[in-house]
């Protein structure tokens, strides 16, 4: 039984560091700014800097999920995530039209919109998974292309789409007092969720991420899984770039979604997973992105300005994955007892 | 040539070529298990002395130990010309204290030229910059040495395998080796560059040098070797004159039977409803390039069927081929009669196969999967990607596996990783039961786990095939083989060589026909 | 088959034929299709935009004019590359050496020349803390460089969120030094005779690719970075120091990269935070088509600076053009970088079949 209370201490591990992460940052907060937690209600909405960051955040929420997959099918990122948000964007933009009506019904362009996402995933998983090309190399050509292919739809013109109704997505609805993109964040979260947890694909996924000569031989189709995930991951890079389009109400496809993919990359790692692949927890990516948020906004709260947020998201880059470094796991293992659960014995020969 | 005649003439080992290298009372565990116990080995000048064991038999961690690569706990290495014994730190250290190692897969990098792969590390220079006529005309020579003749200035992967090979013993004796040690050089070439290889180690030979050669391969081993080492369960069974010892001997050395003493263990027979069986699987010239010579085979219900032949004979290929878990490129395969075509393992899964690899840490265990997911996950492929087992079904499965098997786990979600050996195989085992195959590829499924675990493997294989289940059965273990199999194929040199059944099955004969069919 | 058994006087030819191909082909096919590509490409500028003088000399001068500092900096990337590394933080690093260069003279008046040897020990110490975490912690160089972008970013706007632009005459001096080419001459339309010139940064850019093709050629380091690239366990296993070859070449990119930031300062004498931005996938970009494989191990600097080159025709050919958007050069430049990634792929495939 003394063998049961030490698996719960590791499962609970797993989750303990990012939510220790943004405990931090929000204490952080409420010692800089008392009212930090105070929800007030203004024009029929909620304001707050709790709302805030969690509305600004699902679109890297939402990313992140599609990251975690990836991650975890193949030890690799995909980092072409921003710029797929910036077709994505791009391509809805320009199908209803700079007008005062719609130039094509709203739902059809956000559906035209995922589906050049998807297109984009596609190439990605096809390289990734079928050509056995590295996944940053692979992602690299729609990284450098992504965004010139964005500049060419909308013709380098930033354009902007005059009917309210369509900043509903990326700001409220009217009569609902809480941001639009949380529900969609939320929704999201739910569908991948039950797609994980109602199919196979949950135990699939990691399964190849762990072993996947293993995976093979137990009936596994790998290459296939693989492709999806990087699929899946364009068509949540594509939402958030609708998101972010609609939040401004325009396209600018020079800055949608720019270094998104980092935070994507870093939300994941925040959230205790390992680059390396195999065992995820999307419940650490969302904890991982809302932490990345916090900590923006905190930053913006001791008015560092924009452009030098990077400094110090590098600086907690840096320190996160050199914990995760197996050389720095080693030498720390090395101060602790090695009494404890150690690997099943290595055969000899 | 001196030494071999000495060899043959005096049969008092000390009295032959000077001794280069002593290794004595070798101990190393690896976490708990022992895998060398008190090993003498010696090496002489001017000879090729055979390292043969079968799967944990010590031999890679001897040449570990020897090379560096591991650290041995007591115990002392000698080498010729030092005063005192030698420890290797690293494989760089072996090197200077004159051992080189070519391993199988060659350690050498694909993308520089031959030249540089000779020379890496000892490029002449001239103004301080590498001088590459130098070192392209040193790198030949030291190939010509070995009669080997090709342009160094093409990159070492413009080469074939065997080329490759060569270029690594020709660097390994030029950085002024006393000791060669080939490890498994041989496993991917062709007879001829075999044979290439071979006119290259007797003239590393003839040049002074001791060859520690490590091989699978019977056939070779008499072939090119003056002398044998045999380790068995990382203890030294003995060290013989070539000329002493005929194949059925070495084969029985190495199985662990003294071959005058061969008690007889035999499977009770079981029922046999003659000719109404159904053929679950009739391979008809199946076989892979490079890997399996084309094979037939005829696998029946209740049949367990024993592949025999040591390590590197074919019988892992063999059972690859039949579950494509390596597709075969020759023949065809029939299940229950019905022609089957398979492109990967779902193929043959949803035919009703199992598969238990060889390999249990790189293709059996997902190890940081549940104990749960690991046996569900089969059956989970075989029902698509939709079709969710239930929770409740997932954990009764387990459950019941569990129980059955005697699995030790702490829970049903702990992961796979944290179980023993025996335990991790037991649960592989549960994952192909559950899916309730009609034909099951056992291979090695009792390695490396207790004796305990192994017994009760063994029974339940019989008990399977009591069921009406066709088995295939590997393992290194002719007595286990013995107590199981209704039928053997023997297996020599990638190539099905023979069958034995009913009262012709006996050690005595396995092990004649493992060893060649010569004479004892 | 039977004629080369035959031993006809054929043979021979027929084999030294083969030996000339397999020695194109076999060893520098990569760098052998980017020349290829590059004449072609030329040739085509040649005959398609005859009436606005491509042929010009200066010109193709201006080629090397535009884009020192990219060589320079695609220099050090052909060195990660090969050692199978990356390094995605050069263009912020350019940014950030850019903007200290110009506070340094503008706002705290130090003089050029210290400047630049402050920009440079920068560069060699950014280099070091990469290449530690890379070569000695293990840690992916992706996701190391990838912290380096960001940190260069930010540290170039907390130096300063403003533009600054560089009005030291020393540098200026420098900036605008022309070096006349004493031939190649051409009549202007004015009449006056005039000859084609280059700046010092092209100087120091060819040298640079001259130095390093030496070093990677002719030093033992430059040999075990192919090595390291190639086989990192075999490299190992025949005694090099693999940590210390890695650490090596990141120190030589971070001293490249702030180098080849001085010269692209030189170019603009002038910086902002959002200077260079997406640098750093126009090196990566013009080393692959210069025929280093993303995989390690194989590589050349001649060839990247062909790679830029390519690059840098392209651009020229969508500015020629006229009425194109200057986003399909980067288009065009990606789908090049596809080609040259799957080709890659293709060819190391089919050695693996190969080999088999």
């Amino acid at each position: 039984m003394k063998q049961e209370s030490l698996m719960k201490r590791i499962t609970g591990f797993r989750l303990f560091l990012p939510i220790l992460c943004l405990l931090l940052v929000l204490l952080v907060n409420l010692i800089q700014t008392p009212t930090f937690f105070k929800i007030t209600v203004q024009n029929g909405v909620f304001y707050g800097f709790i709302i805030d960051i969690i509305n600004r955040s699902s679109g890297l929420v939402i990313m992140a999920l599609g990251m975690t997959l990836v991650v975890a099918s193949s030890g690799g990122t995909d980092i072409s995530v921003g710029a797929v948000s910036a077709v994505a964007g791009a391509v809805c933009v320009v199908a209803l039209g700079t007008g005062e009506a719609y130039q094509m019904p709203y739902a059809l362009s956000l559906l035209l919109a995922l589906i050049v996402g998807a297109l984009c995933g596609i190439v990605n998983g096809f390289l990734v998974a079928y050509m056995r090309v590295q996944p940053m190399v692979a992602t690299l050509i729609l990284f450098t292309a992504g965004r010139g292919i964005a500049q060419l739809i909308t013709g380098s013109f930033i354009l902007y789409v005059k009917p309210e109704h369509f900043s509903y997505l990326g700001a409220f609805l009217p009569g609902v007092p809480i941001p639009t993109p949380c529900f969609v964040a939320l929704f999201l979260i739910l569908l991948t969720w039950m797609l994980l947890r109602f199919t196979t694909l949950g135990m699939y996924i990691q399964s190849v991420g762990i072993n996947r000569r293993a995976s093979r031989l137990v009936g596994l189709n790998s290459k296939l899984i693989i492709f999806l995930t990087y699929v899946f991951c364009s068509i949540c890079a594509s939402v958030a770039g609708l998101i972010s389009v609609s939040r401004t109400s325009s396209i600018d496809a020079n800055n949608v979604g720019l270094y998104t993919e980092l935070d994507a990359i870093l939300a994941v790692a925040i959230g205790g997973n390992s680059l390396g692949g195999g065992k995820f927890s999307l419940a650490g990516s969302v904890i991982g992105a809302i932490t990345i948020q916090a900590l923006t906004t905190t930053l913006y709260a001791m008015h560092v300005a924009a452009d030098q947020l990077p400094l110090y998201k590098a600086m907690v880059v840096i320190i996160i994955v050199s914990l995760q470094s197996p050389v720095v796991k080693k030498w720390f293992s090395g101060l602790k007892s090695k009494t404890s659960y150690s690997e099943p014995a290595k055969e000899a020969n | 040539m001196f030494f071999r005649r000495l060899l043959i003439e005096r049969v008092d080992l000390m009295a032959t070529g000077t001794e280069i290298l002593k290794m004595r009372r070798i101990t190393k565990n690896f976490l708990g298990v022992r895998a060398l116990h008190n090993v003498d080995f010696t090496l002489r000048s001017g000879e090729i002395h055979a390292l043969m064991g079968e799967n944990g038999a010590g031999k890679s961690t001897l040449i570990k130990v020897l090379t560096g690569a591991e650290e041995f706990e007591t115990g002392e290495i000698w080498i010729e010309g030092k005063d005192h014994p030698i420890i290797n730190r690293s494989p760089k250290e072996a090197q200077q204290n004159g051992i080189s190692t070519v391993y199988q897969e060659i350690n050498l990098c694909p993308n520089l030229s031959v030249g540089e792969n000779i020379m890496l590390g000892r490029e002449p220079k001239r103004l301080g910059a590498i001088d590459w006529k130098t070192m392209n005309k040193k790198a030949k020579e030291a190939l010509q040495a070995l009669e080997i003749d090709i342009d160094v200035t093409l990159k070492l992967d413009h080469y074939s395998i065997a080329i490759q090979q060569m270029v690594a013993i020709a660097r390994a004796v030029d950085i002024s080796s006393r000791v060669l040690i080939l490890d498994e050089p041989t496993s991917s070439l062709t007879e001829n560059e075999v044979n290439k290889l071979f006119s290259i180690m007797r003239k590393v030979r003839e040049r002074g040098l001791g060859i520690i050669f490590v091989t699978h391969f019977l056939e070779q081993v008499y072939e090119v070797c003056d002398r044998i080492t045999v380790l068995r369960n990382g203890e030294l069974v003995g060290e013989y004159e070539i000329e002493n010892l005929p194949r059925v001997k070495l084969v029985a050395s190495m199985l662990g039977k003294d071959f005058d003493d061969l008690s007889e263990v035999k499977r009770e027979k079981t029922v046999t409803n003659g000719d109404a069986r159904e053929k679950i699987i009739e391979a008809d010239g199946l076989g892979r390039e490079g890997r399996i010579k084309p094979f037939d085979l005829e696998v029946c219900r209740g049949d367990v069927v024993g592949l025999s032949g040591l390590l590197g004979s074919g019988r892992s290929e063999l059972a690859r081929a039949i579950f494509c878990a390596d597709k075969p490129d020759k023949g065809e395969l029939k299940v229950k009669g019905k022609k089957f075509n398979a492109h990967t393992p779902l193929d043959s899964l949803k035919a009703g196969m199992a598969f238990l690899p060889e390999n249990r840490k790189e293709e059996g265990i997902i190890a940081d999967l549940s104990v749960r997911e690991n046996i569900v996950i089969a059956l989970q492929a075989r029902h698509g990607m939709f079709k969710l087992l239930s929770k409740k079904e997932q954990e009764e499965f387990t459950d019941r596996f569990i129980d059955l098997l005697n699995i030790k786990t702490a829970d049903r979600e702990t992961p796979l990783k944290q179980l023993s050996g025996g335990n991790q195989q037991k649960v592989i085992l549960a994952r192909w039961l559950l899916t309730n195959p009609d034909f099951m590829i056992l291979d090695e499924p009792t390695r490396g786990i207790d004796v305990g675990t192994k017994a009760e493997i063994q029974r339940l294989v019989i008990e399977l095939a009591d069921q009406g289940k066709a088995v295939i059965f590997i393992s290194s273990e002719i007595e286990e083989m013995l107590r199981t199999c209704s039928r053997m194929v023997i297996m020599r040199d990638q190539e099905k060589v023979g069958e034995l059944s009913d009262d012709d099955i006996t050690q005595e004969n396995i092990m004649k026909a493992i060893a060649g069919g010569q004479a004892v | 088959m039977s004629k080369t058994k035959s031993g006809s006087p054929q043979t021979d030819s027929v084999k030294a034929l083969r030996q000339i191909k397999e020695k194109i082909l076999g060893r520098n096919f990569l760098l052998f299709v980017t020349i290829v590509l590059f004449i072609a490409m030329y040739i085509g500028g040649l005959i398609a935009f005859k009436d606005k003088n491509f042929g010009n000399l200066q010109v193709f001068l201006n080629l090397l004019i535009s884009n020192a500092g990219l060589i320079i900096t695609s220099v050090g990337m052909t060195m990660v590359l090969i050692v199978a590394g990356i390094d995605i933080s050069v263009g912020s690093v350019i940014a950030v050496t850019c903007m200290m260069l110009a506070a340094m003279m503008e706002n705290a008046n130090i003089g050029a020349v210290p400047a630049m040897l402050i920009v440079l020990v920068f560069g060699f110490v950014f280099g070091a803390a990469q290449g530690f975490l890379i070569a000695y912690l293990k840690i992916q160089p992706f996701i190391v460089t990838l912290a380096g972008m960001f940190f260069a970013r930010g540290l170039t706007a907390v130096i300063s969120l403003k533009m600054i632009t560089i009005t030291n005459e020393t540098f200026l001096s420098i900036a605008q030094y022309k070096m006349y080419l004493p031939f190649g001459a051409t009549v202007n339309r004015k009449g006056v005779l005039v000859y084609p010139y280059i700046y010092p940064t092209v100087v120091a850019a060819l040298v640079i690719v001259a130095l390093v093709f030496i070093i990677l050629r002719y030093t033992k380091f430059g040999r075990s970075v192919y090595a390291v690239g190639g086989n990192e366990q075999s490299a190992l296993l025949m005694g090099l120091n693999v940590r210390r070859t890695k650490f090596i070449v990141y120190i030589i990119n971070g001293v490249l990269a702030t180098l080849g930031g001085i010269a692209f300062c030189l170019n603009t004498t002038g910086a902002f935070v959002e200077l260079a931005k997406g640098f750093e996938m126009d090196a990566i970009a013009s080393t692959v088509i210069g025929g280093t494989p993303l995989t390690g191990g194989v590589g050349n600097v001649f060839g990247t600076l062909f790679g830029v080159l390519i690059k840098a025709t392209i651009e020229t050919f969508v500015s020629f053009q006229g009425n194109l958007s200057s986003w399909w050069s980067k288009i065009i430049i990606a789908s090049l970088l596809a080609f040259f990634i799957i080709l890659q792929t293709l060819l190391t495939m089919r050695k693996r079949q190969d080999s088999q």
